[in-house]
């Protein structure tokens, strides 16, 4: 590792334990009872829009209310965005006359940014109008990503009551976040990223003429905004179609660090901001440092890895594929931050990187999207796990496992399972499914071991939400729009439905003090078992479909052997 | 019976259990147990393909889930053979007896079976008490040997706390009548076999979410074994090489082996044998549910008197005020207390005795006048004639001999005030005595904690569990005796209505609270408490509102309870734990065994092969030490899933620590040694 590499991954760590923390405490006085005195002078932009859509922000949602809601809002949004998709030839700021998509990979990519997934089985630069763009895409980036974290300020407030079935309000969370998270941040990310030279402009796409006299369009449009919204709301959805690898998406090592600090800023304050909301700051000091460790420890074994120290080619680093204006470093250090958190932007091709590191991009994704996980989204799969490891744990010390205070019974494990294996079910299902069938293995760039893994980097993408490509896999096809849609819609709804009916379960629930009896939630033992519980499902889940796929490619390589 | 109520493992049961755990193979038995049932399911399949392609490693395999299956029938056999054992004794109770039902106030004999709830019997001397009830009149001495174990006849009389009999028990002496208070086959010594027995066993509340993470648990490997097989045919047509590893045999024999076979084989032993621990000591709980519940307990409610105190308060000193000699306050108090047959009085009697050797018979009772002690006036003593002045002496509560004395004219000194309230402080009762209107001073009675309580207390502190004491006492009083014990809390001056205030003001705070009770006044708070211990020297009405019996009715008998509720749920977890963990070696084992031959090259080893890390002799003896492992695993687990994981009173996160460390790391650790020992015993075959 060069010595620019580890100053990047230094400062980005001291500077994202230094903000994340106070980052968080704001998120939660957002979203809390007790917001910033501040913010009431300017609430009325906030208190227009709520007359403007005829809500009461001071009505209390129980969990079937706020799900009504949440579900009435994504589904308008899914068809907005999908008229949008199909008809934007007819639709304004086309300079590049852009034709509406096909129906598959219109259903596709609006399922894909609804579900904050930003899946792109098209490329930004050709199949989208700068309309699509900015009112359809963009929008929904703001949308998905406080959708998210809509439901993670239910679920903490569900552990935060007692016996009440109100969990607050869907509009005011959405708005709020909205309003006084995404956009200001936003804002100053996108004057950041155009100060070094990310474009953000309506021209129609410049023609010239290379030096070797090849003419090329060169594509413009508003990008910057896009881009930072995309990086913080954990969308990873490009503007061009090689993602932040693309020179004006992201030009230099400067823009290059800010974008990965966005991407892990607000997942890395979440769980910050569920502390202080649930009333236990210390445990969610604890879930950050679990979800901190398991990070760091992904992303020494991908460097590691990278730089071809175990595979037969001597010690060749795997360049291949990655920008030679980042270099290596940067190049797995976007890979490891985009695949923990949801992302899904890529700034280099997971494809060409070695077999291994795939295998763990491709595990990060797998164990659920929660070692950090997408803004709000990563918490509430991770608050899942908690109540598996504290279901069973808790057993151990004697007593009915209980979660701050709240009693863990039948109900809430029926939930959290559910929440945990539909992902993994979509996982290995689809990816089997695809397996076995012609139009499965007809879009494969490679038959051997790494075909495989195109295929389950694929589907674990759209099952966790994340939606970055393994790079190789021709994913515009009916059956991978069509499938991958669903599998994105499955990994989305059905994690997120559970937990708000745990968030309306554990809000009825009496709330038992703590004694030296109770299974302590904030020590380090805890965050250890945490970690043991997520890499045990995870690892027991996927291990045989990895054992055929990296794994066993990462043992040719060694062998000096490509298949 | 409490000899036979504790049965070894002999060898009858071990061969009854057997013989049980072949007829549970019904399949209606095991879809009861879905996990089980996977395994079942497995074994019927491997069957149908070892007949029609026969083929020596198939059979073995098949063979062994099988036995997969059979040990986890013969865990939950063996559990239920102890309870069965620890009932024959009470089933022969249950035998018919005749009994003398009151009809217009004449005996008729008729069957036991044919009572009713309400109908009146009699019972003499010799007779076989026919069912559960309350003596309406009489008193008798009962041998209730046969349910407590306890040879020592009790006294069961009309009224008061003392009142209930169960049917089965033999009355020794007198006549008494009763009300038979339950009906035929629901009496106490039914429930008590059939709790015993598992039959009416109920899974618990913690028993079913337990089993829905199981079943998950059991769904992840369904999917993951099952897309196996589709990346296995992906694989097999990239390396063109056609293994047959991943045959449907091995297919199965990797899932049951991932499948948490171990826990879900050993959950109804454990929670049966949760319940016979209990009856092992004499408590008798009434479900499975009030049993795991127990563990949760935090507050814990214990009447002071009998539970912490000895019981009766006595006598222990004569506080005289100035101006009267000791003696003189002695002697007055014993003169006012002969009428006085409650213990304290009594105690006031032979505290005087003791101290200056008087006697009552001393005095000239021809001129002598008693009044004796009564609950209104809370007051007892003598006239005495002495010409035409009558001596009035008297002894009582403070209050009331200050109201005595100022109905005379006379004053309560401030002396005797401070006296009182002394004593009161120190953790005494304060009875004031008067010679007619002259205060003589106070007598100090005390309650004696028992020894060894306040460490009982440290525990159950260290446990998490707070001890709030129950009394009658004024506050200060019983401020003292709390301090003393080292409880948390007390209530004094307790009425059922505080009682049952201070529960439902606990639980509203979440807490869950226990409580021990004998008393019909207990009744209302046992049946609040979330875990109501009864007496079982108490009515019929605490008995019943409760849902536990302690049949020693020894009251710190709940730190006992409490610990095996606590074990209840640790050893299903420490299990659970064990069981997960194992899956890391058993992939370790079959995964290289089935993959070792893709992407090979000639005759060596495909690159896979690397993840045989135990270094296992071939494929086949590979996965079969698995399966073989993951078969006798449960045997060897039965003992613990009996005894229960021990408890000790630590708190959570050392005991977590603890077990983590044996049931997690040995759990990973254990399957890797065993399997490879399994392997080098198959490899001489192989």
């Amino acid at each position: 590792m060069e010595s620019a590499d580890f100053l990047l991954i230094f400062s980005l760590v001291c500077a994202l334990l230094l903000v994340a923390p106070p980052m968080g405490i704001y998120l939660a006085r957002v979203l809390g009872e007790a917001p910033f005195s501040w913010l009431r002078r300017v609430a009325f932009v906030e208190k227009g829009i709520y007359r403007l859509c005829g809500v009461d922000p001071t009505e209390e949602m129980n969990w079937k209310s706020y799900t009504g809601a949440l579900l009435l809002f994504s589904g308008a949004g899914l068809l907005f965005l999908l008229a949008i998709l199909l008809l934007q030839a007819y639709l304004p700021l086309n300079p590049a006359h852009i034709e509406g998509m096909s129906f598959s990979l219109a259903i596709n990519t609006a399922i894909s940014f609804v579900t904050n997934t930003n899946w792109q089985a098209y490329s930004g630069e050709a199949a989208a109008s700068y309309f699509t763009q900015m009112v359809g895409l963009g929008v929904q980036n703001f949308l998905s990503a406080a959708t998210g974290i809509a439901v993670f300020a239910a679920l903490a407030r569900g552990l935060a009551r007692k016996e009440t079935h109100e969990i607050g309000n869907f509009w005011v969370d959405l708005v709020r976040t909205i309003l006084y998270v995404l956009l200001p941040l936003s804002c100053v990310i996108a004057i950041v990223l155009m100060s070094q030279g990310v474009v953000q402009n309506f021209l129609a796409y410049l023609d010239a003429t290379t030096l070797e006299g090849v003419s090329q369009k060169i594509p413009m449009g508003p990008a910057a905004s896009q881009i930072a919204i995309k990086q913080l709301g954990s969308n990873g959805g490009g503007f061009f179609g090689v993602n932040s690898a693309h020179p004006f998406e992201n030009p230099t090592g400067l823009s290059n660090a800010v974008e990965i600090f966005a991407m892990l800023l607000l997942p890395c304050a979440v769980p910050f901001a569920f502390g202080s909301l649930v009333g236990d700051r210390k445990h969610g000091r604890i879930l950050f440092g679990t979800m901190f460790v398991m990070f760091l420890c992904s992303l020494g074994a991908a460097l590691y890895l990278e730089s071809g120290s175990i595979s037969s080619l001597g010690q060749l680093p795997f360049i291949e594929g990655k920008e030679s204006r980042f270099g290596l470093g940067a190049s797995t250090l976007w890979t490891v931050a985009t695949t923990v958190t949801s992302n899904g932007s890529v700034n280099s091709m997971i494809s060409s990187a070695s077999p291994l590191t795939g295998g763990i991009a491709m595990f990060n994704i797998m164990l659920g999207e929660v070692i950090f996980g997408g803004v709000g989204c990563g918490i509430y799969g991770m608050v899942l796990f908690v109540l598996l490891t504290v279901f069973i744990a808790g057993l151990m010390v004697g007593r009915t496992p209980e979660y701050l205070g709240k009693k863990i019974e039948a109900p809430e494990i029926k939930w959290a399972v559910i929440g945990v294996l539909a992902p993994c079910a979509v996982i290995l299902l689809f990816s089997a499914l695809a397996c076995m069938t012609q139009a499965g293995i007809s879009s494969l760039s490679s038959a051997g071991p790494h075909g495989l893994s195109e295929i389950l980097y694929a589907f674990s993408s759209a099952a966790g939400n994340n939606g970055s490509a393994f790079g190789g896999l021709n994913a515009n096809t009916p059956f991978y729009n069509l499938l991958m849609g669903f599998g994105m819609l499955i990994g989305r709804f059905a994690v997120l439905l559970p937990v708000l009916r745990l968030a309306g379960q554990l809000a009825c629930k009496k709330h038992t003090p703590p004694s030296s009896g109770t299974f302590p939630t904030d020590s380090l033992l805890f965050g250890a078992l945490l970690c043991a519980t997520i890499l045990i499902v995870g690892g027991l889940t996927f291990f045989p479909a990895l054992t055929l796929g990296p794994i066993v490619e990462q043992l040719l390589l060694g062998q000096g052997r490509f298949v | 019976m409490k000899s036979s109520i504790s049965p070894s493992l002999d060898g009858a049961i071990l061969r009854r259990a057997c013989w049980a755990a072949v007829q549970k193979l019904d399949p209606r038995v095991q879809e009861k147990n879905p996990v089980m049932g996977c395994v079942f399911l497995g074994a019927v399949l491997c069957t149908g393909i070892v007949t029609v392609d026969f083929s020596f490693f198939t059979l073995q395999i098949t063979l062994w889930l099988w036995f997969t299956v059979l040990f986890a029938n013969f865990a939950e056999a063996v559990a239920e053979g102890k309870g069965k054992a620890q009932t024959d004794a009470l089933k022969k109770m249950r035998t018919d007896t005749l009994a003398k039902k009151l009809v217009d106030n004449v005996p008729v004999e008729i069957s036991a079976k044919d009572l009713h709830a309400g109908d009146h019997v009699v019972c003499l001397a010799g007779d076989l008490i026919p069912g559960d009830g309350e003596i309406v009149d009489g008193i008798a001495s009962v041998d209730e040997s046969a349910i407590t174990g306890e040879s020592a006849p009790v006294i069961r009389e009309a009224g008061g706390d003392r009142s209930a009999v169960t049917g089965g028990t033999k009355v020794l002496s007198d006549r008494i009548v009763i009300r038979i208070t339950v009906e035929p086959g629901n009496t106490f010594l039914d429930r008590m076999v059939q709790m015993v027995e598992g039959a009416s066993r109920k899974p618990t509340p913690n028993e079913v979410a337990l089993n829905l993470l199981l079943i998950s648990l059991t769904l992840i490997f369904v999917l993951s074994v099952g897309s196996l097989k589709a990346f296995v045919a992906y694989t097999e047509t990239a390396s063109h090489i056609t293994t047959h590893a991943a045959s449907l045999p091995v297919l199965i024999a990797l899932f049951v082996c991932l499948i948490p076979t171990t826990i879900s084989g050993l959950l109804s032993a454990i929670g049966i044998s949760g319940i016979n621990r209990l009856t092992q000591k004499n408590v008798m709980a009434m479900s499975g549910k009030a049993v795991e519940a127990s563990g949760d307990i935090d507050v814990l409610l214990l009447d002071k008197t009998g539970t912490i105190t000895l019981g009766n308060r006595e006598a222990v000193a004569f506080l005289p005020v100035a101006g009267v000699s000791m003696e003189q306050l002695a002697q007055v108090a014993q003169l006012a207390s002969l009428t006085d047959t409650t213990p304290e009085g009594r105690s006031v009697v032979v505290l005087a005795k003791e101290k200056f050797n008087y006697r009552a018979q001393d005095l000239d009772m021809q001129t002598a006048v008693f009044v004796p002690f009564s609950a209104e006036t809370r007051l007892s003593g003598l006239d005495i004639q002495e010409g035409d002045v009558t001596r009035r002496l008297r002894k009582g509560a403070t209050d009331s001999l200050r109201k005595f004395v100022l109905a005379y004219g006379g004053n309560f000194p401030e002396e005797a005030q401070r006296l009182s309230l002394q004593v009161a402080e120190q953790g005494g009762t304060p009875l004031a005595v008067a010679d007619g209107i002259q205060v003589l001073g106070i007598i100090s009675l005390k309650d004696t904690v028992k020894g060894g309580i306040k460490e009982r207390f440290a525990q159950l502190r260290k446990m998490g569990i707070r001890t709030v004491m129950i009394t009658g006492d004024n506050p200060l009083t019983a401020a003292s005796i709390a301090a003393e014990a080292g409880v948390d809390d007390f209530i004094a001056e307790a009425t059922p209505e505080t009682k049952l205030a201070r529960i439902r003001y606990e639980q509203a705070k979440g807490h869950l609270v226990g409580m021990i009770g004998d008393g019909t006044n207990d009744a209302p708070a046992l049946a609040q408490a979330d875990v109501g211990v009864a007496m079982n020297t108490g009515t019929q009405a605490a008995r019943e509102a409760g849902n536990m019996i302690d049949l020693d009715s020894n009251p710190t008998k709940l730190i006992e309870i409490v610990e095996t509720g606590k074990q209840l749920l640790m050893t299903r977890g420490a299990l659970t734990t064990f069981s997960i963990a194992n899956d890391v070696a058993k992939y370790f084992a079959i995964l290289p065994a089935m993959f070792a031959g893709f992407y090979a090259v000639a005759d060596a080893t495909g690159p896979l092969a690397a993840l045989n890390v135990m270094g296992l002799h071939s494929p086949q003896s590979a996965i079969l030490s698995a399966v073989i492992f993951n078969a006798l695993i449960i045997v060897f687990l039965i003992p613990l899933a009996l005894r229960g994981v021990a408890y000790r009173p630590l708190g959570a996160s050392v005991i977590l620590r603890n077990n983590l460390l044996i049931y997690g790391v040995g759990g990973i650790i254990s399957p890797f040694v065993g399997i490879k020992l399994l392997d080098c015993m198959a490899g001489l075959f192989f």
